[in-house]
């Protein structure tokens, strides 16, 4: 399916251990790991959003963008590999100025109004903009007019909420194997959609499984029933998931 | 086919060529074909016939003669005699007057600079073969190149001839070809499979090169291809065209028999083990499928998405085999770097630029086509020596190279000679060779807008920047032009054209912003002329002066902060 | 594991999907020929309705959401049928600098149609190209399939009235 996970090098046999400096410190990795996962193996968290422990890497959110020394362009952590001698910078005015501009473009996009949102406070959006500081969007929001599809009789879809993380769609494909969801269109018209185009709850192949309301990191997905505030996701099946699926494999 | 085979073709098509006294060349490119040089050809016959003239004169379609604003273009050979504007109407007199003095009145004059100043490599042949007989290929060398490097040459040899030839990729950015070559060439992949990709998927508005390659002279294309996948190890390559050409598609299958049918293309070519094939694949109207990886998501099924490099496709590119990606120009390069050695190519052009390059000759220019010129060529002389200068006595503004990607460049820069680095500084690219030459008719903001335009609906909608950024620059260009912003409002279109360069994923975002940026540079007069305009009418809002809005302005829109709310109920 | 694949059958009886059939058997019935399938349906019907969506989902042993969403991120594949006339203004660089928003702009006016539409007659409809590539001809516009360059407002217009006034029923002329 569309799986967009990081293709592996060509020709890279056995995984080496390497060392790289990361924000200064000396660490060593596996060649075959993340930035970001190695980032956080040694306790330098690297904001993300579109990025989820047990999903393939995405690197759309830009996010996690780093600072590389001796690469012109910023790399996003999450699906860049390590390599030896590497110096990562992960935290610079500079990022952070991105980051938070990253934020505003996100919440200029649609309408994100925490205050009557169901994930208010629950919201990895919302955590992101307090975290990094974003206290205004300085950019005018473009307030569209997007559907509501609540066809569904346990969850709902609100694409006023959606980021176009994707996750939703990479965890109906690549956990669940439904491949309920998928976008359509592109640049800003871009739309999750399930199936052909169709109300969810008329879906043919959803299992009503609810993993992609749990990793929904807004409230864009989200379980009836709930109201301002009340919508609790728990991504916490992944990562376990995950473990169990590749432990199968060879 | 063997060697010898190749030049009895050749031969035997030459010969048959001199039998005639007279070869009437029509272009059949797109561009004359729709001013109707089909009916021009088809009276040209009719009139051979009914003068009995079969054994002295032939009658050929051919490839774009370059010249697209004075089509239909018919050229006579040998004399090398050539007619522009040629009604139907008009074969009469040219078949009465084959043996006499040429028609005046049609009468192109080839010793324009139009003709004189170019320099022909990658067009060599366009306009002299029939791009739909393999034989008038064969016959001028063609596939030569592919005979020497498969019989006299190993892989390794065909890569240091290329890095010798100093050729970098034409499709932009210009990274050296050969050490492209050679990184696919070391890559290894488990099931030994490699691909050898031609892009061309030429989206760049205003652009036309490939398209004319593509029509005039497809065989080139096919040659190039082959000598890439013997190069770097391939046997599988793909031609990403646009269906929006299908003329180009149509030549491209034809040629793909053709060279099938001699075994030019397939197994064992030349009789050596070397084996090749190649497919085509149509693009669906995404220019963003112009980026590597977009591209070769699209050959696998999928939506064209670029994904985030490294890994490069060199290393790990379609179904995560090693693939060289090289774009229909820069294929087009190579048969001649082949026959001639890469230091005869490494002559033409400047010290870090070699070769020649296609341009696509456009907007305020009296000469409007295809022309190719050496690198390192001054601007003005490309305008208003080739060109033939701004028409209706208007003023030379600007002139936007490498489309959306790309930037303007003001009358101080026209001495700049033409090669990557130049434009590059001067905050412009070469790009795949779009040249729009804009007179002070042009409103240098709405250029900026229409490329904005054009990226946000091409984007392809993954990472944010992009996605949201360039709607947002839009939206600010757009309150520019109608008077509405303020200084705050360059200053925020400043910084996210900043932001969009340095965190987008894929080329499309990171460039986007260079339009908005060299105007912003180059002509910031134009901006502040509409900002004041707009502080004026904010300032005299009060009269109510309603003549002054723009109709698609809403009632309160001339104050700033008050239209942020009034998009809020549209 | 292999189940015993069910060959999905045509949506209808046409002849057409016959062609279809054809292009898919050619690539092996794999995911990876969605893009030149929905070429081909495009080519045979016109445009892609969902039951065609489907029918090459089922095929191709793609998902339905995954169908959708390349044929609607390609510009060139189109979900709606097509008037019986099809009027395309190239809006490339040079078209646009030389006057393309002008004719398109007279075009709308004078059918009441904006880019992307069909009039209510079904007799027109009104499309803009990133590029036909014919930049030496700008502007240029593509009368069913046919490029002509150098127009003006009024040849513009001329042409589309011949285009369609080769069926007899008159639109009410002028606005």
């Amino acid at each position: 399916m569309t799986r967009p996970s990081v293709p592996k090098p060509a020709g890279v046999a056995q995984p080496q251990v390497v060392t790289l400096r990361i924000d200064g410190r000396d660490v060593s990795a596996r060649s075959d790991e993340t930035i970001l996962s190695v980032a956080r193996q040694n306790r330098i968290d690297i904001p993300t959003l579109c990025y989820l422990d047990g999903l393939s890497g995405w690197g759309a959110c830009r996010l996690c963008l780093v600072d590389i020394k001796g690469t012109p362009k910023l790399l996003p952590a999450c699906v860049t590999l390590v390599r030896e001698g590497m110096e990562v910078t992960t935290d610079s005015p500079r990022l952070q100025k991105y980051r938070r501009m990253v934020l505003e473009l996100l919440f200029s996009e649609r309408n994100h109004v925490c205050s009557v949102c169901v994930s208010n406070g629950k919201c990895e959006l919302q955590a992101m903009a307090q975290r990094l500081g974003m206290t205004h969007v300085s950019l005018p929001y473009r307030y569209p007019r997007l559907e509501f599809d609540s066809s569904n009789d346990l969850f709902r879809m609100d694409h006023n909420r959606c980021i176009l993380c994707t996750r939703c769609v990479r965890v109906c494909d690549e956990i669940e194997g439904a491949h309920t969801w998928d976008c359509r269109g592109r640049g800003i018209e871009t739309r999750i959609i399930s199936d052909l185009n169709e109300p969810w709850g008329e879906s043919s192949t959803c299992t009503r499984c609810g993993k992609c309301v749990n990793v929904c990191p807004t409230g864009a997905l989200s379980q009836k029933g709930t109201a301002v505030a009340e919508m609790t996701k728990r991504v916490t099946f992944l990562p376990y998931l995950t473990l169990m699926r590749n432990s199968d494999e060879p | 086919m063997t060697p010898e085979e190749l030049q009895k073709v050749a031969i035997i098509e030459q010969e048959s060529q001199e039998q005639y006294d007279h070869r009437i060349h029509v272009c059949m490119a797109a561009g004359c074909l729709s001013n109707r040089a089909d009916l021009v050809k088809q009276q040209l016959e009719k009139q051979i016939a009914a003068n009995g003239l079969e054994r002295r004169c032939t009658v050929k379609g051919v490839g774009c003669m370059g010249l697209c604003a004075a089509g239909p273009l018919v050229s006579i050979q040998p004399k090398g005699i050539m007619y522009q504007e040629v009604k139907p109407t008009d074969a009469p007199d040219i078949i009465q007057t084959l043996d006499k003095a040429p028609i005046e009145r049609l009468r192109c004059d080839t010793a324009m600079p139009f003709f004189k100043e170019q320099k022909k490599v990658v067009l060599e042949n366009c306009g002299l073969i029939d791009p739909e007989r393999v034989e008038e290929y064969i016959a001028v060398g063609g596939y030569q190149g592919l005979l020497k490097a498969l019989t006299e040459m190993q892989p390794a040899e065909v890569i240091e001839e290329v890095t010798r030839s100093g050729l970098r990729g034409r499709g932009g950015a210009g990274f050296p070809t050969g050490l492209k070559w050679s990184t696919v060439a070391k890559a290894q992949h488990p099931d030994g499979r490699k691909f050898v990709i031609c892009n061309a998927d030429e989206g760049d508005p205003g652009a036309f090169m490939d398209r004319s390659v593509l029509e005039s002279d497809p065989h080139r294309i096919l040659e190039g291809m082959a000598i890439a996948a013997y190069a770097v190890g391939a046997t599988q390559g793909y031609l990403y065209v646009r269906a929006e050409y299908p003329l180009a598609v149509k030549r491209l299958k034809q040629a793909i028999r053709q060279a099938e049918r001699l075994a030019l293309l397939g197994n064992n070519i030349f009789g050596t083990p070397f084996s090749f094939n190649v497919d085509i694949r149509l693009g669906a109207g995404a220019f963003v499928c112009g980026e590597e990886t977009a591209l070769i998501a699209s050959i696998e099924g999928k939506r064209g998405q670029p994904r985030p490099r490294p890994p490069f496709p060199a290393e790990s590119g379609l179904w995560g085999c090693p693939t060289l990606i090289n774009n229909v120009e820069t294929f087009a390069n190579i048969p001649p770097i082949l026959r001639n050695g890469g230091e005869w190519f490494a002559q033409i052009g400047t010290e870090k630029s070699k070769g020649t390059k296609v341009f696509a000759l456009a907007g305020r220019v009296k000469n409007t086509g295809l022309i190719e010129v050496p690198m390192g060529i001054p601007l003005r002389r490309i305008i208003f020596d080739i060109g033939g200068g701004i028409p209706d006595g208007r003023k030379f503004k600007a002139v936007q190279t490498g489309g959306p990607s790309g930037g303007c460049l003001p009358e101080r820069f026209l001495d700049m000679p033409v090669d990557y680095e130049s434009l590059m500084q001067a905050g412009s690219i070469m790009g795949s060779g779009g040249m729009i030459v804009m007179d002070d008719t042009s409103c240098m903001v709405d250029v900026a807008r229409y490329f904005m335009e054009f990226c946000m609906s091409e984007s392809c909608g993954k990472c944010v920047p992009c996605r949201v950024g360039t709607a947002q620059m839009h939206d600010l260009l757009v309150k520019i032009i109608e008077k509405r912003a303020t200084d705050s409002d360059v200053r925020l279109l400043n910084e996210l054209c900043d932001m969009v360069q340095s965190t987008s994923l894929c080329g499309l975002g990171q460039t986007a912003p260079n339009p908005v940026l060299s105007t912003l540079r180059y002509f910031p007069e134009e901006y502040e002329a509409l900002v004041q305009a707009g502080r004026e009418r904010e300032a005299a809002g009060s009269n109510g002066s309603a003549m002054h809005v723009a109709p698609q302005l809403k009632p309160n829109s001339t104050q700033p902060q008050a239209h942020v709310d009034s998009e809020v109920t549209p | 594991m292999s189940l015993v694949a069910v060959k999905p059958s045509p949506p209808s009886n046409d002849k057409r999907w016959k062609i279809v059939d054809a292009t898919m058997r050619r690539h092996g019935h794999e995911p990876r020929a969605l893009i030149e399938t929905l070429h081909t349906v495009q080519e045979t019907f016109g445009y892609l309705d969902d039951q065609a969506l489907r029918y090459v989902a089922l095929s191709l042993r793609t998902p339905l959401s995954k169908v959708y969403g390349v044929a609607t991120f390609y510009h060139f594949f189109t979900l709606k049928p097509q008037g019986e006339h099809a009027c395309v203004v190239c809006m490339g660089t040079a078209c646009y600098i030389k006057g393309a928003p002008q004719l398109l702009e007279a075009i709308g006016q004078k059918y009441g149609i904006k880019p992307g539409q069909t009039t209510a007659d079904n007799r027109l409809s009104l499309l803009t190209a990133r590029c036909v590539g014919s930049c030496g001809l700008a502007p240029a516009v593509v009368f069913d399939g046919e490029v002509v360059g150098r127009l003006d407002k009024s040849d513009t217009l001329a042409r589309i009235e011949k285009l369609i006034c080769a069926k007899p029923a008159e639109v009410q002329h002028d606005t």
